[in-house]
């Protein structure tokens, strides 16, 4: 399946409150292939989210159409699609076990394989040592690698994540952006990663999608050509200072216009 | 925690200290026995009123009618609460008027409750509702408010149903909010109750003590008296330590 479009987003337009409402997306034409990691960069309020809640199937487009695997989406969110938000999601009134199972609570799995699927991802996530911790004795970063986690044990083909270190700290950014390369590499699944800090998008994606003031359309598209092997010392390697030019040179006016001001 | 158990000692010294301070005026004759009897007495005449079985059938009738006021406000107020959070119109008429709500002494009302609908259990529970709903309504309001919208985006991410969606998510979320309302509403539907019994019924233990005190049986009235105190201590704080215990688990770092 690999190379193929997984995720086909034709002429898609998102306004806020019906057909005459404000533009907050498109139109945008954007085709993902299977296993490629891409991200989204782009002036905030510009509709990056409004994009990822569209192609999750969150919300139906006003117009055009939202592909996943070839099905056309219409405002649910199809199996094999999972989601990892900005916002803390995780449930304070559960263990971080219990949290991570819930993904599969109406999977209707056997037990023995739930509990299987939650062990590894939890390992996976470097929780093992706090699987009987609630999310309230985490910290921020903890908590989004539990929410990580319950996306994992679904095995999703395509993971969508919503500027998911938005919240953290530079040094934790880095490095769970290795984990999040290390996930891509062993789950094989598509990432679609929503951010708004450019050496975040530079040094983990194979391709780059950058996005203009609202309504948000592709300006711009890089392809980073990374190794499939990369982690975070690339931020060393000289190409990885071009890139990061290279995208706030696209995105340099388009912020200012959001700051109200004329380049 | 060593400084919250301090402070039990020290709020539990300060309440036998008044305790001892109370018996010995009364003992020494500085507060006329007229007019408040010892608290060692008043321990006696409680135990012998329910040793002796005479408090037997107030009891039943007060604490079932507490319990039925307890529940339906409960039922009630949620459902309630539920109803003016989905629309947002309604919300905008119920605010004030719940905002307002406890500035109203909903006791006026009840020599209509009694005109109404006689005088049986009835009116009592009617006003143990009147007193304890709006509590539980508010604080549904607000437990409802409490639960993130991201949690909201994960049900249907999830592909939840309504009905998962209330249960695993909605109703855990909420819960700290609806606990501080259900406990709320058992003190209210218990303060509702006996005030109503003691202004006009024929039984309970609001009515005991009225009658007590009205025969002049300062005994009686005083042992009842702790009885429906030391009840309502002990219905409250049970409340208190489960939730506790639900809250440590979500706060403690």
């Amino acid at each position: 399946m690999s190379g193929q479009a997984q995720v086909q987003l034709s002429d898609v337009v998102r306004r806020y409150g019906g057909p005459s409402g404000l533009q907050a997306l498109g139109p945008v034409n954007l085709e993902i292939r299977s296993g490629e990691f891409f991200s989204i960069v782009g002036p905030s309020g510009c509709g990056k989210s409004t994009l990822l809640d569209v192609a999750a199937g969150l919300v139906a487009p006003t117009s055009g159409s939202v592909r996943f695997e070839g099905k056309e989406l219409h405002g649910e969110v199809p199996d094999g699609i999972g989601v990892v938000f900005q916002e803390d999601a995780s449930m304070p009134w559960l263990s971080v076990r219990d949290n991570v199972a819930f993904g599969l609570r109406t999977s209707g799995l056997p037990k023995k394989e739930v509990a299987d699927r939650v062990d590894h991802a939890i390992s996976f996530m470097g929780l093992a040592q706090f699987a009987g911790h609630y999310p309230a004795q985490l910290s921020g970063g903890m908590r989004q690698r539990v929410c990580i986690a319950r996306t994992l044990v679904l095995r999703p083909r395509l993971i969508l994540l919503d500027e998911p270190f938005g919240a953290l700290d530079q040094q934790t950014r880095l490095l769970m952006g290795d984990e999040l390369l290390r996930l891509w590499r062993e789950t094989g699944a598509t990432v679609l990663l929503i951010t708004h800090a450019l050496d975040e998008a530079a040094m983990l994606s194979d391709r780059v999608g950058v996005m203009s003031a609202r309504p948000g359309r592709f300006i711009d598209m890089i392809d980073t050509k990374w190794p499939g092997d990369r982690d975070s010392r690339i931020v060393s390697d000289p190409k990885f200072g071009a890139l990061t030019a290279r995208l706030w040179s696209s995105l340099r006016e388009e912020s200012l216009k959001t700051m109200g001001r004329v380049a | 925690m060593r400084w919250r158990h301090a402070a039990l000692i020290v709020r539990s010294a300060i309440l036998a200290f008044l305790i001892v301070l109370l018996e010995l005026c009364c003992r020494a004759g500085f507060i006329d026995s007229l007019a408040v009897i010892p608290p060692s007495e008043m321990i006696a005449s409680m135990v012998d009123q329910i040793r002796s079985g005479e408090l037997n059938a107030s009891i039943a009738t007060t604490f079932s009618t507490i319990f039925i006021a307890f529940l339906l406000a409960v039922v009630l107020g949620t459902a309630i609460g539920a109803l003016i959070h989905r629309w947002s119109r309604l919300r905008d008429v119920a605010d004030p008027l719940l905002a307002s709500y406890y500035s109203v002494p909903t006791f006026i009302f009840y020599p209509l409750l009694v005109a109404l609908l006689g005088l049986g259990k009835a009116p009592l529970v009617v006003l143990g509702i009147l007193s304890a709903a709006p509590a539980v309504v508010i604080s549904t309001l607000s437990g409802l408010d409490s639960v993130a919208p991201v949690l909201m985006k994960l049900s249907r991410v999830h592909r939840l149903t309504p009905a998962q969606t209330l249960w695993w998510i909605v109703l855990p979320a909420a819960l700290p909010h609806l606990f501080t309302g259900f406990k709320l509403a058992l003190s209210y539907a218990l303060i509702g109750v006996i005030a109503g019994e003691f202004i006009l019924s024929g039984t309970g233990l609001g009515y005991a003590i009225s009658y007590a005190y009205q025969s002049f049986d300062n005994r009686t009235m005083y042992g009842a008296m702790l009885f429906v105190l030391l009840v309502a201590v002990t219905a409250n704080g049970i409340l208190y330590v489960w939730e506790g215990r639900l809250a440590r688990r979500r706060s403690r770092g």
